[in-house]
């Protein structure tokens, strides 16, 4: 009786191993699925959703010229204090004085990517872009200023 | 405190497990009194990733302090976020649309199968099996892909926010959603192959680690821990929250109460979540996807808990309100808190090897442990 269930033991125990043996001999000889993907090769073809979070910048279109208004709504709602924003008062023709921005200060070292931004921004003035290779030498090189230099505001945006 | 390294008065051997232990995910240091082989006692110290994430929440607004506790629980995010959105939401008395409710609950699915993914892989790398932590990355990374198209991220999600969801679902959700689960399914099946049916893996599973019902209750055990010794846990079935309720989904239970059983809580939910998810990814109803609410939240005077069932038990959300933008006071019960203080009782008088085994199947997650 104790030879018996020995044998049943020890067969339950071959058999059990070698049906983990046979999925992974079966991976072995069908490696046509290929799941790894070559980094800094495949840059080129490289595609990111488009809702990725890389970091954060600011929409210009050809005339150079953006949407934001310097309302403060993105640095109120940055959790880290990302985002510094300095504002001027751009003078009209009409002599009227307007609060408009001058500097768009982004820490990229500071960001979490939680979008918070993005969602508070009343104009669409910026956006998420899909850009993840941040490695630099000197850490204030993070310190970004997003809006280019001499861009102004669109025409009609309030 | 004990000695670093050495025996105490008794002759006993005191060692130290970690912080940098391969065999620890993340930086948990247990010291760990040994006769013999035979453990006397363990004693975790904490503490070695410990932000003050409920120090930081109380100077940040409602809106805003829902991301840092995508870095707790880092493996379910998503849960997490949902837990602090639905406390704010009770104290708000906003009334989440059908679309958020439906979503909210998709991604919580599917990260919850991502987390037990990670943990089998993981686990079975504890024990000594190299291979199975390739084959769990493998369908894991078709959850981030899933993910990172939606919500934009593949870790640090916040996208459930307080009102609904951050962005509506991308187009290719529900397509991605359905090859994922067909995929998946033939998938449990080898991982059962390849490692449950596995006899050395048995072995060193099955008595290791033993927790009775009645100490899994003292030591506020929940989650799979609560489960595979036969306690009626799941947060999804006692307190029901957002569509739960009309889901058809079983409370896993096992009766074993030892690393096993808690290994096949697990495997048994992979298969619970699939068919959720099943039930819902033609089900999604149109509308929105974001309750109308105010810019700037402020909640009434009073203290609000909300509870939800994450991948590792029951998370809890307690905030305190004095009326202004900022919480008084908030508190996490986190499940990986009170799973580790029943280590010492678990792993006791068993042997150093099993101490893994038992570790393992408490599926610790450290960032959660000392937020």
């Amino acid at each position: 009786m104790f030879i018996t269930n020995y044998i049943k033991e020890v067969w339950g125990a071959v058999k059990s191993l070698a049906k983990g043996m046979k999925l992974t001999g079966y991976y072995f000889t069908h490696h046509k699925e290929i799941i790894t993907q070559e980094y800094p090769d495949n840059r080129a073809e490289l595609v990111l959703p488009e809702r990725f979070r890389g970091e954060v910048v600011m929409k210009h279109d050809e005339h150079n010229e953006h949407a934001c208004t310097g309302c403060t709504a993105c640095e109120l709602a940055c959790p880290n204090g990302t985002i510094k924003i300095i504002t001027k008062f751009d003078i009209s023709p009409e002599g009227k004085k307007k609060k408009a921005l001058d500097t768009f200060i982004y820490h990229l070292e500071l960001c979490t990517m939680c979008n918070m931004c993005i969602e508070a921004c009343p104009t669409d003035a910026i956006k998420m872009a899909q850009n993840f290779e941040h490695s630099v030498y000197d850490r204030r090189q993070l310190t970004k200023k997003l809006n280019r230099p001499g861009s102004k505001i669109r025409e009609g945006v309030e | 405190m004990v000695e670093e390294i050495g025996t105490n008065e008794e002759g006993e051997l005191v060692i130290n497990m970690g912080p940098q232990h391969p065999a620890t995910h993340g930086v948990l240091h247990l010291v760990v009194t040994l006769q013999g082989e035979t453990i006397k006692k363990i004693e975790p110290h904490l503490g070695y990733i410990h932000r003050s994430i409920e120090k930081m929440c109380e100077s940040l607004t409602y809106r805003q302090f829902s991301y840092v506790t995508s870095r707790m629980d880092y493996l379910s995010s998503h849960i997490n976020n949902h837990a602090c959105a639905m406390c704010v939401e009770k104290g708000l008395q906003v009334e989440v649309p059908p679309r958020a409710q439906v979503i909210r609950v998709m991604v919580d699915e599917l990260t919850r199968i991502a987390s037990h993914e990670l943990w089998w892989g993981a686990m079975a790398m504890d024990l000594g099996a190299f291979t199975p932590f390739f084959h769990a990355f493998r369908e894991r990374e078709n959850i981030n892909d899933i993910m990172e198209e939606t919500c934009g991220a593949r870790l640090t999600m916040n996208y459930i926010v307080p009102g609904g969801v951050m962005a509506d679902i991308h187009p290719n959700f529900q397509k991605r959603v359905k090859s994922f689960i067909e995929l998946f399914r033939s998938k449990i099946d080898e991982y059962d192959e390849l490692v449950t049916g596995n006899i050395i893996f048995q072995n060193r599973m099955k008595g290791v680690g033993w927790i009775s019902a009645e100490d899994v209750v003292s030591y506020g055990c929940t989650g799979p821990v609560a489960r595979a010794s036969g306690v009626h846990s799941d947060i999804r079935k006692l307190f029901p929250y957002e569509i739960y309720e009309k889901l058809q989904f079983n409370e896993i239970l096992e009766t074993g109460g030892d690393s096993f059983a808690r290994y096949m809580v697990r495997m048994r939910e992979l298969r619970e979540s699939v068919h959720i998810l099943e039930q819902l990814v033609d089900n999604i109803p149109e509308g929105e996807f974001q309750a109308k609410t105010k810019a700037v939240l402020k909640l009434p005077k009073g203290e609000f808990y909300q509870r939800v069932e994450t991948a590792r038990g029951e998370l809890g959300v307690y905030i305190v309100s004095e009326g202004a933008t900022t919480p008084y006071r908030i508190k996490f019960r986190s499940p990986g808190f009170a799973n580790l203080s029943a280590l010492d009782h678990i792993a006791a008088g068993g042997k150093l090897g099993d101490l893994v085994a038992s570790m393992g199947t408490l599926d610790l997650v450290i960032p959660d442990i000392d937020r």
